[in-house]
């Protein structure tokens, strides 16, 4: 096994330079989003009203239940929800 | 002082939905998924951040799938790797692309599977040892950055540099007898 000196250390720190601070807030809102989508397919499910102002206009009808309608929010209840169109 | 979690600890809470242990989780193997994506499969940024997520979403739900919590490393790696593949094969749909060699692969894995190693040693060290050796090495700041961030003269970075490095390995050597003296972990 190669000796840890210096400039093997050196090299090897600069192997991993962090990931953009986005992509890892993304990435751990993971679980809070799911449940969150979770929480909207239930609802769809349950309340027509609800699913009918879902079908009429999603990010309006996202908004109006207090859900930030970004895209992958929309492309993901979308995917849910194959009958909203 | 924080109780540093093994990754079977970390996998653990994370499967009784710890939220702190889940933003460890990504936290930790975060720098590992994108030198993979973006160094070893060289993927432009929108690709890079697709495979990004992807592999953090398939660990998030299969997490309950994984036999051995602690090789949860090779595993986040060959999610990645695939998830690259997948990515360049569907490029290559449209412009062709070259997929690196598997034995480059194998290889350069090897290499972030020691530097992945050095990042778990770093852990260990004092917030301030972290910081300056993480900046210069990792972020590639100059002496004069540091400094200035760090609020000490640029004339000291050098020896801090080298007085860390000396700590990290120490440390990185204190393992290697551990494992050697145990057999193993």
């Amino acid at each position: 096994m190669q000796p840890y000196d210096e400039e093997r250390l050196g090299e090897l720190l600069g192997l991993l330079p962090p990931a953009p601070a986005g992509w890892v807030r993304a990435a751990q809102e993971l679980p809070a989003a799911r449940a969150g989508l979770d929480e909207i397919v239930e609802r769809a499910r349950a309340d027509a009203e609800f699913r009918a102002r879902l079908v009429a206009d999603l990010e309006a009808a996202l908004a109006l239940a207090g859900y930030e309608p970004s895209s992958e929010l929309l492309d993901a209840v979308r995917a849910r929800l194959p009958e909203l169109g | 002082m924080t109780i540093e979690l093994s990754d079977a600890q970390l996998v653990e809470r994370c499967r009784a939905d710890d939220a702190a242990a889940w933003n460890e989780l990504v936290e930790r193997f975060s720098r590992y998924v994108y030198a993979i994506a973006a160094r070893v499969y060289r993927l432009p940024d929108h690709q890079a951040d697709d495979v990004f997520q992807d592999v953090f979403a398939r660990t998030y739900e299969r997490l309950g799938s994984l036999r051995d919590d602690a090789a949860i490393r090779a595993w986040i790696a060959q999610l990645t790797r695939n998830a690259c593949v997948d990515q360049l094969r569907a490029g290559a749909r449209e412009e062709p692309v070259e997929e690196p060699a598997g034995e480059h692969v194998d290889e350069a894995l090897e290499r972030l599977g020691e530097a992945l190693d050095v990042q778990e040693a770093l852990r260990a060290l004092s917030g301030d040892c972290r910081e300056v050796l993480d900046r210069f090495f990792a972020r590639d700041e100059s002496y004069r950055t540091i400094g200035e961030a760090l609020d000490l003269p640029a004339g000291t970075i050098a020896s801090r540099i080298s007085r860390c490095l000396g700590k990290l390995r120490e440390q990185l050597e204190g393992r290697t007898t551990e494992v050697g003296a145990s057999g193993g972990r």
